[in-house]
């Protein structure tokens, strides 16, 4: 069972990745975008651990912490940048 | 059994992550478009690193570092939901919810209108 329902969890995460491309590409503002982008690397969390769950290996959850680590950092930096105008002061 | 469980955790994993993009693309203004990626997707990453925790700890070893990416991006999502409405606020972009009507002056004349 879980053979055929994966596909479909590939499916739907595949299209959860498209629509925040494009909420990346045609977002009306900045902070639109960056909320794009912050979607972005949530999906490919749930994409690297379907992954591992499909081809049965453990090592891709050190991607996904390290992927989820870097995107937090840098959702927080663009956002202080709109902030303040700039990162580290 | 165990197929079956698995089966559905992902599917809801998956599907919430649907969900949670689908309102990122159709939602009409910035706020309400904040609400899909910070608690529909969160809870579609969490549903399938549980998935995933289970499938390793009855296949392999006990495995148990997905649940601290899980713990990482609870934490993590309300932060940078925080931080984005806070720069949209910055930047004043609109929202689409109506001004609330004025209040009317108070009995000892607080919050009259000024002339």
């Amino acid at each position: 069972m879980l053979n055929t329902v994966i596909p479909i969890a590939y499916a739907l995460v595949a299209f959860a990745f498209l629509f925040s491309f494009i909420r990346l590409i045609v977002g009306p503002n900045a902070p639109d975008r960056i909320l794009g982008l912050d979607t972005l690397y949530v999906n490919t969390v749930a994409l690297l651990v379907l992954l591992g769950i499909d081809l049965g290996n453990p090592i891709y959850f050190e991607a996904a912490l390290l992927i989820a680590m870097m995107g937090f950092v840098g959702t927080v930096a663009l956002c202080k940048y709109l902030l303040r105008g700039d990162i580290i002061e | 059994m165990l197929d079956i469980l698995l089966s559905l955790l992902v599917l809801t994993g998956a599907g919430f992550t649907f969900v949670g993009s689908l309102g990122l693309l159709r939602l009409r203004d910035f706020y309400t478009r904040l609400h899909g990626p910070t608690k529909a997707t969160t809870l579609g990453v969490g549903c399938l690193l549980v998935a995933s925790s289970v499938y390793f700890s009855t296949h392999h070893t006990l495995s148990l570092h997905e649940i601290l990416v899980t713990l990482f991006l609870f934490m993590t999502a309300p932060v940078s939901a925080h931080l984005l409405a806070k720069a949209a606020l910055h930047l004043g972009v609109k929202s689409l919810a109506p001004v609330p009507p004025a209040a009317g002056p108070g009995p000892d004349g607080i919050g009259k209108p000024k002339p």
